[in-house]
């Protein structure tokens, strides 16, 4: 059964809301309009599709929901904040407490065993050493990968060295998940079993879900799709290929 | 995350490995240079350093370094001696005389004539005799380097080695007769030349006929009175020239570094092995920080704070930093060990392993805060590029 956009979202909290964000990069003859004039809404529970064609924009605008980059103009909450008023510092905690990513190149530690990486965000967090790796062991076993705890990432298959990204990514139970091209670099059926691990993790925990993708074997795994192109949300449609708008006003979403 | 950022850096072993070896050879070359020059320094100072007892020396206000000698007025010790706060001055000779060896040929030899009432300013040492054995006729005390090396006999045996000039054996130092009643331990001086030591009065003797014989007045000062106080009133009351023992040490290192090209040209080494040190070691951090860039950006995304990976980078290099040094200095140390006993200057002081060390130290803070520039300005294209 296909759903609409509105169907998925509805009755459903916003965790993240973008109003005309706007993000250009350098300056006069060599600047690059990356976001001109994003509205969409992450809603809590969700797992949103970002596609759209190279350079539309997709890493840029989870790089600004994320608050590793800050938007020119327009607004963005996330959880209800604003990361332009925040200092950098807070905006650091702030991504530490309530958001996890997950890269199309995994950015494991190499040097770490794979229960140091996923201990990482604890230790960020402030825990304790000891039980920061004790819970990434448990977060490990959860993503199937129990028994590989004390191995480098070098000694893994790229599945699952996403799937201890994965882990890393939700050890610390974030709100929000940014996933930039999750199953890229990863063969069809390791990609399925990584958008399934997502897909699960999503519904069971209050997290929303931002997975940048070009990959349309994926699509299903979505509850609503947001298309891009050159900076700006073309449509948004409720799981694959269901169109709602062609040019989409937030207020019939919301 | 202190314990992650160790990790990071002792895991990468090759890269590890690499700018240890880096700071441990800038280390090792600057200490070593560093070392040599010290050594060097301190040879030309030998002889006011090996005679550790007088608080101040007095001389001709022209002299400009231990081995320039300008006599001294015979008379001069007496106005010493009535300086208030000069509790007690000695004459000391000091001059170059020709010693004939056996062969006929002529060694020339530092003499050094020590007051005949209380033989003070002798040799830091004993290994052979004693001081007092200088009150005997024509008694002379050698150094045991100057013993053993220019002023040894000749082998009658074709192919034997020299034999070591001993305790009652006989040299001639300007034609007139000494005795070797003693060999005494010194510090090789600068231009290495055999030390002969024998009383003031002997000396004089042994020296050409020359009007003025008084080449330094050594004194103690009266305890409780300032030594640089009493410096003041000699110079002022005799007009000749009062310099403590630190202070002469000093000009005479002064006029070596000022009229001779050694100083230089080690300080030239020591630059050199600072300034390659200085960039192997700087080049190889920021390239290990650099090569880590997507895991620090991928810190920051995930939340540390600039400050924690600042230090965490921090940590890294002064770990580096320590270990490649003590690495370094260890190299060096063990250069100069198995050197011991060769001609080479080779002192090794703290002073030395402090400004070393802090050097190293230095750099690898430098070339961390390089690196930091690019992990402080996280770009988001570099943390999600594929
Ligand atoms: N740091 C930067 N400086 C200048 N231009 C940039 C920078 N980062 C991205 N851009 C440009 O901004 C535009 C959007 O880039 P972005 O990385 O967001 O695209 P994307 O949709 O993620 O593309 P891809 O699918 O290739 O990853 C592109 O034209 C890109 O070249
Ligand atoms: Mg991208």
């Amino acid at each position: 059964m296909t759903r609409s956009a509105a169907d998925v979202t509805r009755g459903r909290p916003v965790a993240v809301r973008c109003r005309s964000v706007t993000k250009t990069y350098g300056s006069g003859q060599s600047a690059v309009r990356a976001l001109r004039g994003i509205d969409i809404d992450v809603h809590t529970g969700e797992l949103l599709m970002l596609v759209g064609p190279s350079g539309c924009g997709k890493t840029t605008l989870i790089s600004v929901i994320a608050g590793v980059l800050d938007r020119d103009g327009g607004e963005c909450t996330v959880l209800g904040e604003d990361f332009n008023k925040m200092r950098s510092d807070a905006k650091t905690a702030f991504r530490g407490r309530n958001v996890g990513f997950v890269f199309q190149a995994f950015n494991l530690i190499p040097t770490l065993t794979i229960a140091e990486n996923v201990s990482v965000p604890l230790l960020i967090n402030g825990h304790k050493r000891n039980a920061a790796v004790e819970q990434a062991k448990s977060m490990l076993s959860q993503v199937g990968l129990g028994t590989r705890v004390n191995d480098y990432p070098n000694r893994l298959s790229g599945g699952q060295q996403q799937r201890v990204a994965i882990a890393r990514a939700l050890v610390h139970k974030p709100k929000l998940l940014v996933c930039d091209e999750p199953t890229s670099a990863l063969d069809h059926v390791t990609g399925q079993k990584v958008m399934e691990l997502l897909r699960d993790v999503a519904s069971s925990n209050d997290l929303s879900l931002v997975v940048v993708t070009h990959d349309q074997r994926i699509f299903e795994f979505a509850d609503r799709i947001a298309e891009m192109d050159d900076g700006h949300i073309e449509q948004i449609s409720g799981g694959l290929g269901h169109k709602v708008a062609e040019h989409p006003s937030e207020s019939a979403l919301t | 995350m202190y314990a992650t950022a160790l990790k990071m850096l002792f895991r990468d072993k090759s890269k590890y490995f690499g700018i240890v070896m880096g700071v441990m050879l800038a280390s090792m070359v600057i200490t070593q240079q560093g070392s040599i020059f010290v050594g060097i320094m301190s040879r030309t100072t030998a002889t006011i350093t090996d005679m550790g007892w007088p608080d101040i020396w007095v001389m001709d206000p022209k002299v400009a370094f231990i081995d320039d000698t300008k006599p001294l007025q015979t008379t001069a010790l007496s106005r010493v001696r009535g300086v208030e706060g000069v509790n007690f001055a000695a004459p000391l000779y000091k001059g170059q005389l020709r010693a004939r060896l056996d062969n006929g040929e002529f060694q020339n030899c530092i003499v050094i004539g020590l007051d005949d009432a209380t033989l003070t300013g002798g040799p830091p040492e004993m290994l052979r005799g004693d001081l007092s054995d200088l009150r005997q006729a024509d008694a002379v005390i050698v150094d045991y380097v100057g013993a053993t090396t220019r002023l040894a006999r000749a082998n009658p045996l074709p192919n034997g080695k020299p034999i070591p000039l001993a305790v009652g054996d006989t040299m001639e130092l300007n034609d007139k007769r000494g005795v070797v009643v003693g060999i005494s331990k010194n510090t090789r001086t600068f231009q290495s030349q055999p030390i002969v030591y024998t009383t003031y009065s002997r000396a004089i003797q042994f020296a050409p006929k020359e009007r003025k014989q008084l080449s330094f007045i050594l004194v103690k000062t009266t305890p409780g009175m300032p030594i640089a106080e009493v410096c003041k009133r000699i110079s002022e009351t005799t007009g000749l020239a009062a310099y403590t023992s630190r202070e002469f040490t000093w000009k005479t290192i002064m006029y070596f570094i000022r009229n001779t090209g050694i100083p230089i040209n080690f300080g030239v080494a020591v630059g050199l092995g600072l300034l390659i040190g200085t960039i192997i070691t700087g080049f190889m951090f920021y390239s290990f920080t650099v090569d880590n860039l997507r895991y620090f950006g991928t810190l920051k995304a995930m939340g540390t704070r600039d400050g924690t990976l600042l230090r965490m980078i921090l940590l890294q290099a002064l770990v580096v930093g320590v270990i490649g040094f003590g690495l370094g200095i260890g190299a060096a140390s063990w250069f100069g060990t198995s050197m011991r006993g060769t001609p080479l200057a080779f002192v090794m002081t703290w002073q030395l392993l402090f400004v070393a060390g802090s050097a190293v130290v230095i750099i690898c803070m430098l070339s961390a805060m390089l690196s930091m520039r690019r992990v402080m300005t996280l770009e988001p294209a570099i943390v999600f590029k594929g």
